[in-house]
């Protein structure tokens, strides 16, 4: 287990006098402080670790947040921010002596401008929230994490969120115009705006993907795209990882970037057909979710051309969609792959690591190797296109060393997504779960650099601390020239 | 004035340390392509990129390229499209804008953030920097990021070096995504448009379900020099939408794309050779370069879309030549330098939602003025935190960005 650090004696001494404080500071409900009731913040999306927080704060308007910032800051008072609480890495896990922060009543739509192509929302609405108040006219947000329905903008903002479609349409960074923020110091500054490439400093590109250590963001200003005139989706069964892995390469050399790439082998296959009846090939040893876009005739020239390919590499089968509906069928297991693997294990952990693409098919045997040697369950599922692997161990929680194995043999594997040339996370966070790892990836400096970062928004380390850096090292302090 | 190019990274490394032992302050350049942009640095020393030079890595089945800062991005092009590949934001080459006369670097253009046409469908310059090294301040070599499409492991250095001018670390060696280049290209152009109904004809294609890559609007004068339009009565200006697809998808797009703006003016398709040669005359900015002389100054303005024609009728007001990119957020204005035409174009841009650039004037000038926005208090001091965590003595580029940072 990942260990938290010692809340500060004096802070858990102050209790009552902080909640009476809190109370001041926000209106009468949004003070949460009764133990049953902060149970419901306890944990986020990795639920093997729990803690509740001293206090949950669920403010209604950024001025509440700055006022409470302002006010932990000069107490000294640890902050937790937190969304809908989906992090998969232990993003908004709570300490015990800290003020977690909610940002779930914040979650009204505050401007949609179709002729700019723009949308500003606060940052308790939901992810697919925001496509919902544009669908009508056309348009979509277009980074769609698998939580999309639960998970909020502001959680987008602090964890980069990618999805299914990213390989097409980028990721959080790349679709974000304007951020109110709320500094450690309780001060409110706004960031870019309505407009393409902010001036000065990177700011939205350094906030976006900071899990929370830099800032609280309280409203977010976004891209929104129009949409393609239909998409059609096809799958494509293999006889092993390394064909359906060089079946991969081959598209992406083909010069056509399909807007979803999804790779599952056949653990992941069997668990998904189980739970969806999506009509998966259950014979095969990996299976490609392939989806392009267009008018009807570019769908079908698209789809053609990928079925070229596709036919290089002796398929087992190859369905293509010819309407929604089917397309819808084919999405279905990968859609509810999450669901599907609760159901065959009692508890999993979903790694995130990233790999160059050549890399897919011997990685993917190393993993089944130490699948065998762990003796613990791997299903396989991610977006092929851009090399970001998601393991899911298989393990039961109530079982203490099947636990540890499993935290041990993800452990390995987000070791060897390194060792071949990627990375710990390509969307779901370092948070607390990878914090320890960090040293595999970057050097002593690299790690010191990002750190002083992290200091000069933050001098005193209060907010969403022991996540993202290894701890040990005191803050370092940063003096202006 | 005294310039050192080191030939690898450890010898610039060194360099940096020996300047911050004697709290020297530094030029940091590449082939100085862009000396003129933003405000002149009071430095001894020139330190520049330009001997790092060459593609470490490309596996364009794996989408990613690395080479070293001092390349060019001529060469890099050229490695790209021997794999039939390109660099996703199209940067400019703004040499002739700018009145210099060396080819850009990949490290200066990342350093710059310098992005093209496409930036409004594939993204800014920074958007696909997959990692970067880089020596900070103390002359320490530090990694971010790395060769992966996807990663969000720590905090993300690379977004920060990018767009920082070379005020907070020397780039060494940028690793980008790069993305098969477009099979056909062609153009639809609507003429006879003012520059309101012309914004508005871009919103409608940007607006519509066929991916537009590019949309700019230039007025008469700016659209003279444009490949593709002889014939054609331009005035009082032009609108132009791009689609790059196969080769049947440009054909089907294009089509319906002259039909839905066929309600704004009168259309004319422009086919892929003239649409490429099209698209990079604006994307360097040459409908502004061949007029510019010592005496002027020239602004890159970052407004929301439909501000862009205010922004054009105060660049108008000034006696300055101007046109749109990015569908009317990217104005580009020349004209005469001198202190009152840049407070008036600034406020009209912050009044407009806007940010701006400026990307050339006389030497005095520049010294004198803001080149970027004012910072607030707040943006200040997070700005001066961030610039001591990279470079605590405050020797890389000092006053290139703001006075006294």
């Amino acid at each position: 287990m990942i260990a938290l650090p010692e809340p500060k004696a004096a802070i858990m001494a102050r209790r009552e006098a902080i909640l009476a404080d809190l109370a001041r500071l926000v209106e009468p409900d949004a003070l949460i402080s009764e133990p049953h009731c902060l149970r419901a913040y306890e944990t986020d999306g990795l639920a093997v670790y729990r803690q509740p927080p001293l206090a949950v704060v669920l403010p209604a308007t950024t001025e509440e947040v700055a006022a409470v910032l302002r006010y932990c800051h000069d107490g000294g008072i640890r902050v937790v921010p937190r969304g809908a609480g989906t992090s998969l890495s232990g993003g908004a896990l709570p300490l015990a002596d800290a003020v977690v922060i909610g940002l779930m009543r914040m979650n009204r739509i505050l401007a949609i401008d179709y002729a700019d192509r723009v949308a500003t929302v606060q940052a308790g609405v939901t992810n697919l929230g925001i496509t919902g108040a544009v669908s009508g006219q056309g348009f979509f947000y277009a980074p769609d994490p698998s939580s999309q329905l639960a998970c909020m903008i502001g959680g987008n903002i602090a964890m980069n969120s990618g999805g299914a479609h990213c390989l097409k349409y980028g990721v959080t960074a790349n679709n974000v115009l304007g951020l109110t923020i709320v500094t450690i110091e309780g001060e409110i500054v706004r960031l870019g705006g309505t407009h393409l490439d902010a001036a000065g400093y990177d700011w939205l590109g350094i906030l976006t993907g900071s899990e929370g250590q830099l800032a609280i963001v309280t409203e977010v200003t976004v891209r929104i795209l129009r949409s393609a005139e239909g998409s059609r989706a096809m799958l494509a069964a293999f006889r092993s990882n390394e064909v359906a892995g060089a079946c991969v390469a081959a598209i992406i050399g083909s010069g056509i970037i399909p807007v979803a790439l999804e790779f599952m082998d056949r653990p992941a296959i069997h668990a998904c057909e189980d739970f969806a009846h999506a009509g998966y090939p259950l014979d095969a040893e990996a299976m490609l979710i392939i989806e392009v876009e267009g008018s009807a005739a570019e769908q079908e020239d698209l789809l053609a051309r990928l079925g070229e390919i596709v036919g290089r590499f002796d398929p087992l089968s190859l369905k293509i969609a010819t309407t929604a509906e089917e397309s819808a069928a084919i999405w279905k297991g990968r859609k509810g792959a999450f669901g599907a693997i609760g159901r065959i294990s009692p508890d999993y952990l979903c790694m995130d690591g990233v790999i160059p693409t050549s890399e897919l098919s011997s990685v993917l045997h190393r993993i089944g190797e130490m699948s065998r040697s762990f003796g613990l369950g791997v299903a396989n599922i991610f977006h092929a296109g851009d090399g970001n692997l998601h393991p899911l161990i298989l393990f039961d929680a109530n079982d203490r060393e099947s636990m540890a194995k499993a935290e041990k043999f993800g452990a390995e594997i987000l070791k060897l997504c390194v060792a071949v040339g990627g990375c710990l996370t390509g969307e779901h966070g370092v948070g607390v779960e990878k914090r320890e790892l960090m040293g595999e990836q970057f050097s002593a400096a690299d790690l010191d650099q990002q750190r002083r970062i992290k200091s000069a928004f933050d001098p005193e380390w209060l907010l969403n601390p022991s996540k993202v850096f290894p701890l040990g090292a005191p803050p370092p302090v940063i003096h202006i020239a | 004035m005294a310039a050192t190019a080191p030939s690898d990274e450890a010898e610039l490394a060194a360099g940096i340390a020996a300047a911050r032992a004697a709290g020297e302050p530094l030029l940091i350049s590449g082939n100085a392509s862009k000396a003129p942009m933003l405000r002149p640095v009071q430095a001894a020393r020139t330190l520049s990129t330009r001997n790092l030079t060459g593609i470490t890595l490309h596996s364009p089945a794996e989408l990613v390229l690395s080479a070293r800062a001092g390349t060019t991005l001529s060469a890099i092009e050229e490695a790209l499209a021997a794999h039939g590949q390109h660099l996703i934001a199209e940067p400019p080459d703004l040499h002739a804008l700018l009145g210099t006369n060396s080819a850009p670097t990949i490290g200066g253009t990342v350093a710059a953030n310098l992005s093209g046409p496409r930036r409004i469908a594939g993204g800014a310059m920074r958007d696909h920097v997959l990692g970067i090294r880089a020596v900070n301040g103390e002359g320490t070599a530090i990694r971010s990021g790395g060769r992966v499409l996807k990663n969000v492991t720590g905090l993300d250095l690379c977004k920060l070096i990018a767009g920082s001018h070379g005020t907070l670390a020397v780039m060494t060696e940028i690793t980008l995504k790069v993305l098969p280049a477009p099979e056909r290209t062609g153009t639809i152009a609507v003429a006879g448009l003012a520059a309101v109904a012309g914004v508005a004809a871009l919103a409608a294609a940007l607006g519509s379900p066929y991916a537009v890559s590019a949309a700019a609007y230039l007025p008469d004068g700016a659209a003279e020099a444009l490949p593709g339009l002889a014939g054609l009565v331009v005035h009082p200006g032009v609108a132009l939408a791009r689609i790059e697809e196969f080769a049947s998808s440009v054909a089907y797009r294009t089509e319906r794309l002259a039909a839905e703006l066929a309600r704004f003016g009168t259309t004319r398709a422009i086919d892929d050779s003239a649409s490429r040669a099209l698209w990079r005359t604006i994307r360097d900015a040459l409908p502004l370069a061949a007029g510019v002389g010592e005496a002027d100054a020239v602004w890159r303005i970052s407004v929301p879309p439909s501000q862009g024609p205010r922004l054009a009728a105060a660049a108008t007001a000034v006696g300055g030549r101007w046109f749109m990119d990015w569908g009317g957020g990217l104005v580009w204005v020349a004209a005469p330098a001198d202190e009152a035409r840049h407070r008036s174009l600034t406020e009209a841009a912050h009044a407009a939602g806007g940010v701006w650039m400026l990307l050339r004037a006389p030497d005095a000038l520049r010294a004198s003025l803001s080149a970027l926005p004012p910072l607030s208090p707040a943006l200040e001091r997070l700005t001066r935190r961030v610039k001591a965590a990279f470079d605590p003595a405050g020797i890389l580029n000092p006053g290139r960005m703001y006075a006294g940072i």
